[in-house]
């Protein structure tokens, strides 16, 4: 049951990549532009079926996994994630239903691969539920919480068609320069993820000895690399035979257990991101979002902006209701407080108060267009940051990845 | 400030922008711009008063920019509370003045100066919550009742400016019949009033409300969370207790008593195929943690170190995630401690022919001091040590209380030695008193007896049903406000003419694809959106 699971996430992860294609050449084909809306609309149809297959396919992923698991798979960061792209997809399905454009199309889909992608990363081994996560709020709060944060996901790439679109690429001015850093963040995400599948192919494997902190104690541990070290624990040992010594120490207040390798990790991620970015812009020769650009031209920016408020307004009581509601109740349960302040729930409050703040702006202060843009833009990264940061660098009760 | 008469008739509170029955706007005069229909232009007491003390502080807490200012830097607050955990988050026995700058450097010194490790309890924190709640009620009171107003009060018939002002007009030349245009309004699930030939169709309506009704749970959510802080109304404590052993329930005024039957802890099996790749790198994962326990009543009251008579209420168990209850108390299952000393036991042994007395047994935490062996053989306990060490002046002492490495201080007799012998007497070390000669007998270690222990907490919150209440109208409010929307159509015959005026408080894409239906029903000419996209 495990490996067919495994086998319909990887046929998902192929079909949206074809969705996403299909989407693309609706768009940019130049046969599109001389057939006109007829050639769009019917490719777009075409694509969206198979998003829709692809979702079918991925939910025959989720539950397989269920079955061979014996739980909800939502339990770890590679389950969460998936799940989390899931919903992404499934958020696309019912907006599309709406507004039918196919640039959405392309962006969504794109962006759910990279979350499905990242998410493989992680461990993938099928894992027991320790005793605080043995309850059915698991599959009700995650659930809710990962299709909430999925809704609110599709704001965004509402949010950054819609800067694409109407950022004037003429010159180049502080507005182009946050959107080229957006669109480096993204390909931090592939370059870490290239760089993860290199290394695993060619098995690279470095220990170290050094003493990190664990329960207020500085423990003797040993910290395993499964990517080139460029950042060595500070004052480590090298433990693997004929392995190479790092290029720097971390410095020596970062004692956190796994933390060095953990920054070594961000390090290639910036890097190879830097390394993407330049090579894209050797080949196109101008900024990524200007060479978009051109491709949009026949969007209407006033039914994006519309698109990413739609996102955000669906979205947000769904996020509350599986976030922090259900959350509370679970929390009560398990933990004997419905709330404690810990990293997860205020990070879960954050994004609640960002999107409360969003709505009142937009709907009191009239914050239309590109400032709701940049705001939805910047909703994405405290979800992403709540996702990845709080349980790798946080922690907190909610770390069990 | 008098009030606004309208050509209309109808009178308006001073500051009104448009005449709520009519719509007649008071500013403007005859043009085609926009009219801003934000609160239907009605006098918000905010906008229209700023003379005394009160009026600038209701002014300040009623503007949405000065609400969002609040939310933004609880946000900010929050999130700084997040970078390292808070004091109740390290370990229990770390001391947070240095554990702070131990673990985490020189910012986590600063943290700790600037009290970081307590923030969400901080008083300004806590006063920050409480503005946001002032602004919460403020603002809606400050436009929720005009707005309230101006809805019920108006009129099918709107003055010409007013339609003129909408973001959606449209003139349709000749005539269309005017049943025509009602029945496609109706078969839009609109409700439609008709005055004069004129129709005011309007639907979703109490979606305006939904802001108002949100903003009710949360007041009512942080009224709650605030009563907390009333004596009785919340009880959060820890009781550990001993397998075996009975203990009241703290903070039930030892009306309760609970007793630990057993602690039980599974690990998930290594041989378990379903996990095995994982629990290979994992090594052992807890499966279950679970406290057997008893409640129990007092039938009397208690007298100081014994238990009063008890009846017994009810067997059951406190496991994470299954807390047990009774009345409005929650025992849950938080923390343990396995394989705790307990019991020791000890023979007296002549040293030289190996006759033993005994066995004794010594309850670690709550020792007896005589023990009788028979055979006229008699044991004092002149002195314990429960967590036994050497201070600086060499003489025995104890760190604290739990009996983590005990050691004693036995007087005995026998018939042969009746002046009595006395040993000190800890794990791997006897020392014995008499310097010069050897004791003839000593105290042997004869065997221990350990027991886990549960740490319970007990946990009374009678917020709790005020809370599920806000956070329930919370949710009804906001799906509420943002799932539907407000849309008006005005329709106006006049000349030979037919106007089409249309409004909606949000989603113009949807509103658009409507009006282009009804349109096509009845031949009524299509608006053209003012706000165009700016891009050419």
């Amino acid at each position: 049951m495990a490996g067919i699971s495994s086998t319909l996430l990887y046929c998902a992860f192929i079909i949206y990549l074809i969705a996403t294609f299909v989407f693309a050449m609706s768009i940019s084909d130049k046969k599109g532009r001389e057939k006109g809306a007829a050639y769009i609309k019917r490719w777009g149809r075409i694509g969206y079926t198979i998003a829709i297959i692809g979702f079918i396919c991925q939910l025959g992923y989720f539950i397989t996994r269920w079955i061979a698991s014996g739980h909800a798979p939502v339990s770890n960061l590679f389950e969460f994630t998936t799940f989390f792209g899931m919903m992404m997809v499934f958020a696309f399905i019912i907006i599309y239903a709406i507004y039918k454009t196919n640039v959405l199309g392309v962006f969504a889909m794109a962006i759910a691969l990279l979350v499905i992608a990242y998410a493989s990363m992680f461990p993938r081994d099928i894992s027991p539920l320790i005793p605080a996560l043995q309850s059915d709020w698991l599959k009700i709060h995650v659930t809710t919480a990962a299709l909430g944060e999925g809704i609110l996901s599709i704001s965004f790439v509402a949010g950054l068609i819609y800067l694409i679109l109407t950022v004037d690429q003429k010159v180049s001015t502080a507005k182009t320069k946050w959107l080229e850093f957006i669109m480096y963040c993204l390909l931090c995400i592939v370059g870490f993820i290239i760089v993860t599948i290199i290394s695993q192919s060619i098995g690279t494997k470095e220990e170290f000895s050094w003493k990190a902190w664990k329960d207020g104690q500085r423990v003797e541990q040993t910290i395993t690399y499964e990517l080139p070290v460029l950042i060595g624990p500070p004052d480590g040992k090298l433990l693997t035979k004929g392995g190479y010594e790092p290029f720097v120490h971390a410095p020596s207040w970062m004692k956190g257990e796994e933390a060095p390798k953990k920054l070594n990790t961000f390090i290639w991620s910036l890097l190879s991101g830097a390394v993407l970015y330049g090579l894209l812009r050797l080949i196109l020769r101008k900024r990524i979002a200007a060479a978009i650009q051109p491709k949009l031209a026949n969007m209407n920016d006033d039914l994006v902006d519309e698109i990413s408020y739609r996102a955000v307004a669906i979205g947000f009581p769904v996020f509350t209701l599986g976030a922090l509601i259900f959350a509370m109740i679970w929390a009560q349960k398990a933990w004997t407080r419905f709330w404690g302040w810990d990293p997860k729930e205020v990070w879960a409050l954050i994004t609640f108060l960002f999107y409360a703040a969003y709505i009142h702006l937009r709907l009191n202060k009239g914050w239309h267009g590109e400032k709701s843009a940049w705001l939805s833009v910047i909703g994405f990264l405290i979800i992403a940051f709540n996702l990845i940061a709080v349980n790798l660098v946080l922690a907190g009760l909610h770390s069990y990845a | 400030m008098k009030a606004i008469k309208c050509e209309c008739g109808h009178e308006n509170p001073y500051g009104t922008e448009f005449c709520a029955a009519c719509g007649k706007p008071f500013k403007g005069g005859d043009s085609d711009q926009l009219i801003n229909m934000r609160y239907e232009g009605s006098a918000i007491r905010s906008k229209t008063y700023n003379k005394t003390i009160i009026d600038k502080i209701w002014n300040f807490f009623s503007s949405v920019k000065v609400g969002v200012t609040i939310i933004f830097i609880i946000l900010v607050a929050a999130a700084i509370g997040s970078i390292f955990p808070q004091q109740e988050y390290i370990p229990s026995n770390a001391d947070p003045a240095t554990y702070y700058e131990d673990r985490y450097g020189i910012f986590g010194k600063i943290y700790y100066l600037l009290g970081f490790e307590n923030l969400y309890g901080s008083w300004w924190f806590i006063t920050l919550l409480a503005a946001l709640g002032l602004s919460i009620i403020v603002a809606s009171i400050d436009r929720g009742v005009p707005l309230y107003k101006s809805l019920k009060n108006q009129r099918v018939t709107r003055h010409e400016n007013f339609l003129k002002g909408q973001r959606l007009v449209s003139i349709t030349p000749g005539s269309i019949p005017f049943e025509h245009i009602k029945g496609a309004l109706i078969k839009n699930r609109y409700k439609v009033r008709e005055e004069n030939g004129n129709i005011l169709a309007e639907k979703g309506r109490f979606s305006r409300w939904g802001a108002y009704v949100n903003h009710t749970g949360l007041i009512i959510f942080l009224v709650g969370a605030m009563l907390r802080f009333f004596p009785g109304m919340y009880i959060d404590k820890v009781v550990w207790i001993k397998e075996g052993e009975t203990a009241a329930i703290p903070g039930t005024n030892n009306e309760y008593y609970l007793k630990n039957n057993n602690f039980i802890l599974q690990t998930y099996s290594k041989n378990d195929k379903q996990y095995k790749a994982a629990l290979q790198k994992a090594g052992e994962v807890p499966k279950n943690y679970e406290s057997k326990i008893t409640l129990y009543r007092a039938k009397s009251k208690p007298v100081i170190g014994e238990l009063p008579k008890l009846e017994k209420i009810k067997d059951g168990q406190a496991k994470v995630n299954h807390p047990f209850k009774f009345s409005h108390y929650g025992i849950y299952q938080s923390y343990y401690r396995q394989g705790e000393l307990d019991k020791m036991k000890f023979n007296l042994v002549n040293k030289k022919t190996g006759k033993a007395y005994g066995p004794m047994t010594v309850d670690l935490n709550n020792p007896k001091t005589e023990y009788d062996l028979g055979h006229g053989v008699e044991v004092k306990l002149s002195r314990y040590y429960p967590n036994f060490y050497f201070d600086e002046k060499g003489l025995p002492a104890s760190r604290n209380k739990s009996p983590e490495n005990p050691a004693f201080v036995f007087d005995f007799k026998t018939p042969e030695t009746p002046d009595g012998e006395r040993s000190l007497v800890a794990i791997q070390q006897t020392i014995e008193a008499n310097k010069q000669q050897a004791n003839k007998y000593k105290m042997k270690f004869a065997g221990v007896e350990m027991k886990d222990v549960s740490g319970l907490t007990v946990k009374k919150d009678l917020t709790l049903p005020i809370i599920i209440v806000g956070a329930a109208i919370f949710m009804l409010g906001v799906v509420q406000g943002l799932y539907w929307n407000h849309r008006r159509i005005w329709i106006r015959q006049k000349d030979n003419e037919t106007w089409l005026a249309a409004h909606t408080n949000k989603n113009w894409f949807g509103f658009k694809k409507e009006i282009q239906k009804i349109s096509d029903e009845t031949g009524l000419i299509m608006p053209v959106d003012k706000v165009e996209p700016k891009r050419s």
